[in-house]
């Protein structure tokens, strides 16, 4: 047993004191949040300033077409097909001669228009003829906008009932928690299970193996290794964790103590004002009060705990797979042929899980929640939806028995060709040979 | 007493007999050659003494009692020879975890590295990693955490590959060193010139057999062939006779060997017959590699026979 923690502290400490690990631990948040940043910056840079010149001859429209946007509408004297581009016009829209102006409309430009533009275009004109028939009909527009206005209900809030609890529900939430932990283990586990097998590849092409095993049983040694490994995973998931927490508070405390205050009164208050409508509590703290009040409705302590044991038991799962491997090749070339049987479960339960995290119900979903090889992803992508809601109790338990069996078993199998492998050299090995491995005798 | 005893070991593989059925012992504080061609079973052999292996059949005694790898691998060190160290690793760091893994205490680890360090002159390479050493630096590394933890068996698969001979001299001499003080060492190689130079017993294995056992002057004497070499004092004409048949190397030097049923005095008594000075007259006892080469030739054994198993 101490041997076995020899070797996981020296798996761990080599791999946590290695920058490249305290880099990325750091940087990813930060690149993540760069990344958010800069698509969101682009989306917004990137839209084309559109000026749209309407031959509009009979003034059916009385200039009343809206801009939107980027998109802009004028209506100038003698504009036609050949004039309108010296003119400065990037388009020319020309509205058809026929009396309900139903017809056909055409829009000349001397570069092809993005399609948000032409979906902007459209929108405005078919804004503009609601309009003018709204008019023709003796209907104000600002009066049926506030019919519209006043029909609309705030929110719809779902609520479940389970026996005699009752909770909100948010699937929005549901949704993001469910992705992105999905996300997050498939990532891991092909991250972490692709190191496992190059350290034991690395042992291998090294010749320390052999030194090792002499000191160490095979299999305490592949323990240590996949113990080692999952806890520089841990510790990575926990920097983070505390990176977001310190991130989150860092931000909070630029936001101005009255706005908090008044976060604070409306958390007493579930979400109201007290005193109708004297205290009006400002957009921002409206804003964070809904957001602290949605990542409420989550149930935190299960779906981190479910987190932990699903990203351990996943990464257990193949990663010991991945030791068998690593232990029978002797360059990464050469492993491929091997390592794609260990991937294409990794690769197929993320695409299941992108499913499931939309419908939770569905069967492919339970069923893959349960099933160990897809299990870890998926049913954090159901988990999410709420225990025992969406995820009864039966299906949650197990999923968990069967994935520890699973474990167990892989490691169990992952040992016997591991002990083999790791002392073979200059051979290729196939699935068929590692397999005979594994269940024969002794 | 025997440190270590193996009867009727047995190791099979799909395709074939690795080891099969060998026994043999091996005295405490002796230095014992393991020798064979290359896939006679020597590797299978080793790694069965050292835990990495079960027998299929067989019984190996560690000190009088049946091995068991988990504790004894304490007092058994071995230097396998397709061997290797971290390279990433700091070369302090890497002799303190193979010391601790062999179930040395820290501050024993360390007490031991820092004697074996200054010994062979090592100390400045504490904080360097092995991708900077040399592949002579890398051996003498290599021997030293074989033997950190003073084991009782210390087992050498062709320990003096890439050694030049400055560092093969050096470690010989600290082998030498180690039987002295009670080691007991077996050494693996397929290298005659430094069996014959190092170990008092050997034995010699080929596919998965052994073929011979006993001590080196033992074993030569086993297969001497009555060859004789005289140097006389002037030249001589080949002669002829029916006690032996001579072969000149020389003018003045002939090589002789013994007809059955004749003693050297024969050979002796004919030359001072005929008056001729004889300046020297001593057998010649086959080398090792003699031998070795005679066992082991026709058994198209030198690549890596499969037999199949029956």
């Amino acid at each position: 047993m101490s041997k076995i923690s020899l070797i996981l502290q020296r798996e761990y400490l080599s791999r946590v004191k290695d920058k490249t690990f305290i880099l990325t631990t750091l940087l990813t948040p930060l690149l993540f949040v760069g990344f958010i940043a800069g698509a969101t910056y682009l989306s917004i840079a990137g839209k084309e300033k559109v000026s749209v010149a309407v031959a509009d001859t009979q003034n059916y429209f009385h200039s009343g077409i809206k801009s939107d946007g980027d998109v802009e509408f004028s209506f100038p004297q003698q504009v036609d097909t050949a004039n309108f581009m010296s003119k400065g016009y990037t388009a020319l829209l020309i509205v058809p001669a026929s009396n309900n102006k139903q017809g056909e409309y055409t829009i000349v430009s001397k570069k092809s228009l993005g399609m948000m533009t032409m979906g902007k275009i459209e929108n405005s004109v078919n804004a503009a003829l609601e309009n003018r028939m709204l008019l023709q009909a003796g209907v104000q527009r600002e009066k049926l906008d506030s019919i519209h206005n006043a029909a609309r209900i705030s929110s719809l809030k779902a609520v479940l009932k389970q026996g005699n609890n009752s909770g909100e529900s948010n699937q929005g939430l549901a949704y993001g928690i469910g992705y992105g932990s999905g996300i997050l283990i498939y990532l891991t586990m092909l991250l972490y299970g692709m190191m496992l097998m190059r350290g034991v590849m690395e042992e291998k092409t090294n010749r320390i193996a052999e030194v090792v095993v002499s000191s160490v049983k095979p299999f305490e040694l592949m323990l240590g290794k996949i113990i080692g490994i999952g806890a520089v995973g841990l510790t990575q998931f926990l920097m983070w964790g505390i990176l977001i927490i310190g991130l989150s508070a860092l931000a909070t405390s630029f936001v101005p103590h009255e706005t908090l205050q008044q976060v604070q009164t409306l958390q007493q208050n579930g979400g109201v004002m007290p005193g109708g409508g004297m205290m009006q509590a400002s957009e921002k703290a409206q804003a964070i009060y809904k957001l602290k009040h949605n990542l409420s409705t989550a149930n935190w302590p299960l779906i981190i705990g479910c987190f932990i044991f699903y990203f351990l038991g996943g990464y257990l799962f193949y990663a010991s797979l991945f030791a068998a491997v690593g232990s029978v090749t002797e360059d990464i070339q050469g492993s491929r042929s091997l390592t794609v049987p260990v991937t294409m479960p990794i690769i197929f339960s993320f695409i299941v899980m992108t499913n499931a995290v939309q419908v939770p119900d569905s069967p492919v979903a339970i069923w893959a929640s349960i099933i160990p090889f897809s299990s870890p992803m998926v049913m954090m992508a159901r988990i999410a939806y709420g225990v025992p809601g969406t995820v009864t109790y039966v299906q949650l338990i197990s999923s968990i028995l069967l994935l520890v069996a699973s474990f167990l078993f892989t490691t169990w199998m992952a040992g016997k060709i591991y002990r083999t492998g790791i002392l073979m050299y200059g051979k290729k090995i196939t699935w068929g040979e590692m397999m005979k491995w594994a269940f024969k005798r002794a | 007493m025997a440190l270590l005893e193996l009867q009727g070991l047995k190791k099979y593989y799909a395709t074939q007999k690795a080891v099969d059925d060998i026994s043999f012992s091996i005295e405490q504080g002796s230095i014992f050659g393991l020798l064979g061609p290359n896939g006679a079973g020597k590797t299978t052999l080793l790694r069965m003494i050292t835990g990495i292996f079960y027998p299929d059949e067989g019984k190996i005694l560690f000190n009088g009692q049946p091995f068991n790898a988990a504790s004894d691998a304490r007092y058994i060190g071995y230097m396998p020879e397709e061997r290797g160290l971290y390279k990433k690793m700091k070369i302090g760091e890497q002799a303190l975890y193979l010391a601790q893994l062999k179930g040395l205490s820290k501050a024993e680890a360390m007490e031991k590295i820092k004697y074996w360090f200054r010994r062979l002159e090592m100390e400045s390479w504490w904080n360097k990693k092995v991708e900077d050493l040399s592949k002579g630096m890398s051996q003498k590394l290599q021997f030293v955490t074989t033997v950190l933890h003073e084991p009782k068996l210390v087992i050498l698969d062709e320990p003096f590959s890439g050694l030049d001979p400055v560092n093969a001299g050096l470690i010989k001499d600290e082998i030498f060193n180690l039987a002295k003080q009670g080691a007991t060492i077996i050494f693996s190689t397929h290298r005659m010139e430094q069996v014959e130079e190092i170990c008092d017993k050997i034995v010699l294995v080929n596919l998965g057999k052994k073929i011979l056992d006993g001590g080196v002057n033992q074993i030569k004497q086993q297969f001497k062939e009555n060859k004789f070499h005289l140097q006389l004092g002037s030249a001589v004409q080949t002669p002829q006779h029916a006690a032996f048949t001579a072969k000149a190397v020389s003018p003045k030097q002939l090589e002789v060997s013994i007809s059955d049923g004749y003693k050297s005095n024969d050979v002796l008594q004919y030359f001072i017959q005929q008056d001729i000075t004889i300046e020297s007259f001593h057998e010649i006892l086959p080398s090792l590699n003699d031998i070795f080469i005679r066992e082991v030739e026709g058994t198209k054994a030198i690549t890596r026979a499969f037999q199949p198993v029956q």
